[in-house]
């Protein structure tokens, strides 16, 4: 790694924790010797070009798919040591939500949202379904209660899978490209949900995505992938990173959009304005 | 106005100019001296040329094919090709060779000989196997589940499952079976008219019914009818994404996608084969009474004497079985579905394929096993 890690180290225990994760298909490994912390109050950003990596190590985190190598700890739980039982357990305090919503078709909105709870609470149908209403209010969905996900929208079928991911609220919520496909104010507003949700319930976030505004808005901590090296070669808080003259190229080109290098000069005035 | 494409070449030496011109559009034929441009860069023989445009009135992607083959061929003999091209045409050219080819990114199709595609296709089968193994197992392990009481599976999923196999099967149910127990009457009744034994095809029908075709018949229309609705039903739910929204919550997709189809299946289609045995019963007795000349009071004595409970048993014991096959075909194509509609149209055809040739194999089987055990 190029940058230093981030100056401030959480004083408790992270709430993730990657120890050399190696990530790949068969014989072909996608990226190697991946290791970050996660902490509590983190909304944690995994970045990179596209085809590095970020939608499998996101499978891998959330536990759809096995690492070839490496460990992930929740809190002190080594989740893949975990009996299959205990990482169903695990998996309960975790929120999902996938880049196209995968909303059970065969169920309204309320249905989905109130699954988890009927699967893992003793709730009566009606407090599910006040539950329900409340988390598809939340994501600015009132009203839409009884209808299909194939009557709705693309962009409210995402924040309706929103709304699924916080039915049980989890401890940890991880987003595939929440804002891919939404307009710049749907998007603003999901990137202030974020920010709410965390510092009201404390919610941990590890989010993958692209959109360079939401990701300088909403994280305090993430990875860079490179698809060409396939390690981290970057990490730390984005706006940090950008201003930084020691980010590594590729990183520093995707923050900002692919602008040519600043000249050592600039770099070093930038660096002590920030200061 | 020139209305074709034009290309004009000039040699000089070792100097090669090429100029086009004209109108390009995309399908006008090249003239010849395309072909001649090109066959003289790749002969050899020229160290250096340059490409121009003169009278060029309208261009599209044709004109840039031609330039970009034109010059790639250059760059392989080594030769350098100056261009003076308008600025859009330059950029377009420029952007073309602006991103080398990756390095093994092409395919190229491999042949494959007969024994070496014979030699995979069987390398493949113990992955398959082991595959198909592990989902039987939890599937075992979901029944036991639901034995204890511990299952995820949602009764209402059961419940639904349990009427789109049985309540709206009924009417092809009856249409086939009344028509399967017609054929076999009047089959039987070419052969045993011929001795006056027209009585008897009261008991062909009723035992055939009864004891196989009955549950075959019902275990065929209902592996077309149900199991490919199950293999495409998970399958889409997998390229959505929705069987690993289930998983992401710790809800087991076999419990709940699984199960509720399997359980409905192995209770449905014993329940639609008693009602299957008695419409093709039905037919038959319409041929008997109809065109036999039998009394109707007649023919169903015949068959109250000629068939006996045990038949009946036996079939509802390859309809138990054919259910279970049906229900493990659908479901293991849903679940093991590719990412892509293409694999979703794979996994319901094998859905069907595997069920109607699952149903066979085992009814040879279990015909064999009641001949051996006498039953």
């Amino acid at each position: 790694m190029t940058t230093p890690a981030p100056a401030v180290t959480p004083a408790a225990a992270p709430r993730i924790s990657v120890r050399n994760l190696t990530v790949g298909y068969g014989s072909y490994v996608l990226m190697r010797d991946v290791s970050f912390d996660v902490a509590l109050d983190d909304v944690f950003l995994i970045m990179g070009g596209s085809g590095c990596g970020k939608s499998t190590l996101l499978r891998v985190l959330m536990g759809l798919k096995e690492p070839q190598a490496g460990q992930i700890f929740y809190g002190e739980t080594d989740f893949w040591a975990c009996t299959p039982r205990e990482r169903r357990q695990l998996m309960q305090r975790t929120g999902v939500l996938f880049q196209g919503g995968a909303l059970w078709s065969s169920m309204t909105l309320a249905e989905n949202v109130g699954l988890p709870l009927q699967q893992y609470t003793r709730l009566s149908p009606a407090d599910i379904r006040e539950q329900a209403s409340l988390k598809l209010a939340l994501a600015g969905l009132a009203g839409f209660e009884d209808y299909y996900p194939s009557e709705i929208s693309g962009g409210m079928r995402k924040r309706a899978g929103l709304a699924r991911a916080l039915a049980l609220d989890p401890e940890i919520l991880f987003l595939d490209e929440p804002s891919a496909g939404l307009d710049p104010v749907s998007s603003r507003l999901l990137d202030d949900l974020i920010l709410e949700l965390r510092d009201a319930l404390g919610t941990t976030f590890v989010i993958v995505s692209h959109e360079l505004a939401s990701i300088f808005t909403v994280a305090s901590n993430s990875i860079f992938l490179d698809a060409r090296t396939r390690r981290v070669t970057a990490a730390g808080d984005p706006s940090l990173l950008v201003r930084d003259p020691h980010t590594e190229e590729q990183a520093r080109l995707f923050l900002t959009r692919g602008a040519p290098a600043p000249s050592a000069a600039s770099a070093a005035e930038t660096t002590r304005n920030t200061v | 106005m020139e209305t074709s494409p034009q290309v004009s070449i000039r040699q000089r030496g070792d100097q090669l100019t090429v100029s086009v011109g004209g109108v390009w559009k995309m399908g006008a034929p090249l003239p010849s001296q395309a072909q001649e441009a090109l066959a003289a860069v790749r002969t050899g023989g020229i160290r250096g040329g340059l490409l121009r445009c003169e009278a060029l009135s309208a261009w599209d992607s044709s004109l840039l094919v031609f330039l970009v083959q034109l010059i790639r061929a250059a760059q392989e003999r080594g030769m350098d090709m100056r261009r003076e091209l308008p600025h859009g045409l330059e950029r377009l050219v420029q952007l073309a060779f602006a991103v080398p080819a990756k390095q093994g990114a092409s395919r190229t199709v491999r042949q494959q000989g007969l024994v070496a595609a014979l030699g995979a296709s069987v390398l493949a089968l113990p992955g398959k196997l082991e595959g198909f193994t592990a989902f039987v197992g939890d599937v075992a392990l979901a029944v036991l589940r639901f034995l204890t009481g511990r299952s995820q599976m949602r009764r209402q999923d059961l419940l639904a499952a349990m009427y789109e196999c049985g309540v709206l099967s009924l009417p092809i149910i009856s249409l086939t079976s009344l028509l399967f127990g017609l054929i076999l009457a009047f089959v039987g009744a070419v052969q045993l008219t011929q001795f006056g034994a027209q009585i008897y095809v009261a008991g062909l029908v009723g035992i055939g019914m009864l004891r196989v075709m009955g549950a075959v018949m019902v275990g065929v229309v209902m592996s077309g009818r149900v199991g490919a609705s199950f293999a495409a039903l998970i399958g889409t739910m997998q390229v959505n994404e929705e069987v690993d929204a289930l998983s992401t919550l710790g809800i087991s997709p076999i419990d709940f996608l699984v199960l509720p189809r399997m359980l409905a299946l192995t209770l449905m289609v014993p329940v639609l084969t008693l009602y299957a045995d008695l419409m093709g019963i039905l037919g038959g007795f319409l041929v008997g009474v109809v065109m036999l000349d039998l009394s109707a009071l007649e023919y169903l004595n015949a068959t109250v004497r000629m068939v006996s409970f045990s038949h009946g048993i036996i079939g509802l014991s390859y309809a138990v079985v054919f259910g279970v096959i049906i229900a493990l075909s659908g479901c293991y194509q849903g679940i093991c579905c590719g990412r892509s509609a293409q694999a979703v149209g794979k996994a319901t055809t094998t859905a069907v394929v595997h069920g109607i040739v699952g149903i066979i194999v085992a009814t040879a089987i279990i015909t064999i096993l009641c001949n051996v055990l006498k039953v």
